[in-house]
């Protein structure tokens, strides 16, 4: 009976989860600017930290900054603007990230380090430079072949 | 002969209202940690000039303290002498519990003590901290398998003498680590030394052996236990004699600094001008904490009185942490030696010597350590058997 | 090369029994073959380093960036370098002994004679680093091209670098910072110190912020450059030149060079 009853008990708290999704208390997660995803929102959902944690170790250990997935990327398309339309900063529950991550209570340290606003495009940042960088090797290496 | 019977402690008022007050001190302490890892360390008296304060003073005492508290029982286990032997459990005990004190104290002062995972998954192994990390973590381990076989039954005879020896020899290593700290550095005048490693392993032994003898003084007292007169005289004599070790290799450490030109900058410093380093130094360190508590102990009839080995086990401490105090902070204060022979200035204190104030956030996140300490020592005999309801001097034989 | 002792390789003294075992046979192959594979894998990313003009796709293990500073023709009350590497990183200090300071200005006076002389000290980016040696979580390193970072996401904080350090040049972050650079992040509770602006170097500028704004003065105190190519002008001018490292009985090996100090 008693086993019985510890079942239950199971089974009820186990279902909190689905039927709390199914009742749409699941956040209400900020709409991105820019190009979607090419793997899609649900695997990035799952496997962002994996990237990002992948990606930081590239850059900051090898000094490869030609990664995949940088924060400031993510930080410039998922800005989130405040009432005064300007994006908000990771102190704000608005935040985008914090939205997901105050609903599943697992505190993020990023912004402790990390600037959490999205990068001015007019300073000399970092990502934005490189398209014209690949430019510039080729040529290099294709003269450094002619001589 | 007297058959040693270990009997857990009795839930007397005086042994609640003992875990109540260190309760309040470990509860302060943990309101610091909140409050130094909210605000940053600003809110405590480390600057970037002095950045290890008191807190790594008390750290370090603990753990050094740990490592000797386990010597009492490495005597009965190790070199067979019987009369240590009911001792052994509660020593045992007491070296886990200052360690973990020790630990916590250091590790809830770390800048990012939320990386605590981080700092057990990464290890650097050039780093003597790394192996620290292991020595201290495997030293717990060992002294509780420790403990095990000298509580269990049915366990072969050699068991305890195994366990006891692989202690002992693993506390050595972790001393050597601990001092190590210090003499690895090449940056620091007051560090850089060999002789860092034997001087904590001496200063383990005076230390711990002090911090035992007030537990096992104290909590006998407090629980109407006794503890014979003769078997105190034979630690405190001990005691005695530990100091003088550690004299010895204070004395050989500021000798062979004093020889070399290049260190009578940090030696006048510490020994002449250094204000209150100076004053700890000799006051605190040689003085109160090893002259007169070594004078005391070896005196044919002070030394076997209750009440003098009490003090003169008060003192033995507070000159371990005078010159724990000098070593780690002090040598801090002494500016380095980037340019010989230039007088230097600068906008980041270069060549002046560093002004430290402890703030009382670091003494309450310290004491918070020892209470922790004595607070796992006093669970532990009370929900296991750890201390002999008699340690008075039955099976002491006397001294022909 | 003839050591006592060591039979060499493949050949044996007459008379002892020459079939190697199949253990080591098998071993061989192995090794050959793992450094052929390695050698496959790492060819194109050297190659792909090789070509790259300052502009790497990742650090260039064949660069040592330096810096040399010429002491002489530092005058004691210029500052460009520290306030250009502040305005770069977004740090300050404002004379505080628990605030920030990655590069510093250091005023000599010498003892006998009482000549005075000025110059920055920074992080000397040893080749042996103690604070590499003794961070306990490997957040202090040594990157491929000889600069020392923090690794901010494995620091723990436990400012034991900063006790080895022998030139003071790390900080300990105390209080909460905001406002961060994009290129330089810092926050409360880690470690930091002069990286020799890689997000520069990584980018192309070739140069740092303090040896840039020390060249925008017109006193030219200082040179960086890489010390493993020799036609690189930090490197033309250390061999024509006298210089010194800082402590250099400590054998670090710097990758900051001084002169006329």
């Amino acid at each position: 009976m008693k086993k019985l009853f510890l079942v239950g008990m199971m089974i009820l708290g186990l279902s909190i989860g689905p039927v709390v999704h199914a009742q749409g208390v699941y956040p209400d997660v900020p709409k991105a600017t820019g190009e979607p995803h090419p793997e899609g929102n649900e695997f990035m959902r799952i496997n962002h930290p994996d990237l990002l944690r992948h990606d930081r170790d590239l850059t900051v250990r090898d000094g490869d900054r030609d990664v995949d997935y940088s924060l400031a990327g993510c930080v410039a398309c998922h800005a989130v603007n405040g009432p005064d339309a300007k994006p908000v900063t990771s102190e704000s529950s608005e935040y985008f990230c914090r939205v997901c991550h105050d609903y599943a209570a697992v505190k993020i340290d990023c912004f402790q380090c990390h600037n959490s606003l999205p990068p001015d495009l007019g300073e000399a940042s970092l990502m934005f430079d490189r398209p014209e960088q690949s430019l510039d090797v080729l040529l290099t290496y294709l003269e450094g072949l002619s001589r | 002969m007297e058959r040693i019977i270990y009997r857990e402690l009795k839930s007397t008022p005086k042994v609640w209202g003992l875990l109540a007050l260190l309760g309040v001190f470990i509860a302060a302490a943990g309101a610091v940690v909140l409050y130094v890892e909210h605000y940053g360390h600003i809110v405590t008296g480390m600057n970037n000039q002095i950045v290890w304060g008191l807190p790594h003073v008390f750290a370090i005492f603990l753990i050094v303290a740990a490592s000797g508290a386990l010597n009492v029982a490495s005597i009965g286990s190790v070199f067979g002498k019987v009369a240590y032997k009911p001792m052994a459990r509660l020593s045992a005990l007491l070296a886990i519990a200052l360690l973990v004190g020790g630990l916590a104290v250091l590790v809830l002062d770390l800048g990012r003590p939320d990386r605590l995972i981080v700092t057990m998954t990464n290890f650097n192994f050039t780093s003597i901290f790394t192996w620290n990390i292991l020595l201290y973590t495997g030293f717990m381990v060992i002294v509780a398998i420790y403990i095990y076989t000298q509580m269990a039954r049915g366990l072969p005879s050699y068991a305890v003498k195994t366990a006891g020896l692989a202690a002992f020899l693993w506390r050595l290593i972790l001393t050597t680590g601990t001092g190590s700290i210090f003499g690895w550095l090449v940056a620091r005048q007051a560090y850089d030394a060999a002789i860092m490693a034997p001087l904590f392993i001496v200063l383990s032994f005076a230390i711990g052996m002090a911090s035992f003898l007030l537990v096992v003084m104290g909590i006998t007292r407090m629980t109407g236990r006794a503890f014979g007169p003769e078997l105190r005289t034979r630690l405190a004599r001990l005691l005695a004699i530990f100091i003088a070790a550690l004299l010895y290799f204070t004395t050989v450490q500021h000798l062979t600094n004093i020889y070399a030109a290049e260190h009578w900058g940090v030696e006048t410093f510490i020994l002449r001008d250094g204000g209150i380093y100076t004053f700890l130094f000799w006051g605190v360190q040689v003085l109160i904490g090893g002259l007169v508590p070594m004078g005391i102990l070896f005196h044919p009839t002070l030394g076997k009185q209750a009440r003098m080995v009490v003090l003169s086990s008060l003192l033995v401490i507070a000159g371990g942490f005078a010159q724990l105090y000098v070593i780690v902070i002090g040598g801090q204060a002494f500016p380095l030696e980037i340019f010989p022979g230039y007088d230097v200035s600068s906008s980041f204190s270069d060549g002046v010597v560093n002004a430290y104030t402890p703030s009382m956030l670091e003494l309450i996140l310290g004491l918070g350590g020892v209470a922790l300490a004595l607070a796992i020592t006093i669970i532990g005999m009370k929900f296991l058997r750890i201390l002999p309801n008699s340690l008075s001097d039955a099976n002491v034989a006397p001294k022909t | 090369m003839n050591i006592p002792g060591l039979k060499p390789a493949g050949s044996c003294g007459g008379g002892c029994a020459s079939k190697e075992k199949g253990a080591d046979v098998h071993r061989r192959d192995f090794l050959k073959s793992g450094a052929a594979l390695a050698t496959l894998t790492l060819a194109p990313g050297v190659t792909l380093m090789a070509m790259g003009n300052g502009v790497a796709a990742k650090a260039n293990p064949g660069v040592r960036w330096g810096l040399l500073i010429d002491a002489g023709k530092c005058p004691s009350d210029c500052n460009a370098c520290v306030t250009a590497c502040s305005d770069e990183h977004g740090w300050e200090n404002n004379g505080l002994d628990t605030d920030p300071q990655w590069i510093r200005k250091v005023t000599l006076k010498d003892r006998e004679t009482g000549r005075e002389n000025s110059l920055p000290v920074m992080c000397q980016h040893c080749e042996n680093p103690p604070c590499v040696d003794v961070c306990p979580t490997g957040a202090s390193f040594k990157r491929e091209d000889g600069i020392v970072l923090v690794d901010r996401h494995t620091c723990i904080g436990c400012r034991y670098c900063m006790m080895a350090c022998p030139f003071k040049a790390r900080s300990f972050l105390h209080e909460k910072v905001t406002d961060q650079k994009v290129t330089t992040p810092r926050g409360k509770g880690t470690v930091e110190g002069c990286n020799m602006c890689v997000h520069k170097l990584d980018r192309g500028d070739g140069t740092t912020a303090c040896v840039e704004a020390c060249n925008a003065t017109g006193n030219n105190a200082m040179i960086f450059g890489d010390m493993n190519d020799p036609d690189s002008d930090i490197s033309k001018a250390l061999a024509s030149y006298p210089s010194i490292e800082l402590r250099a009985d400590l054998k670090l090996n710097l990758g900051v060079r001084y002169q006329n100090i």
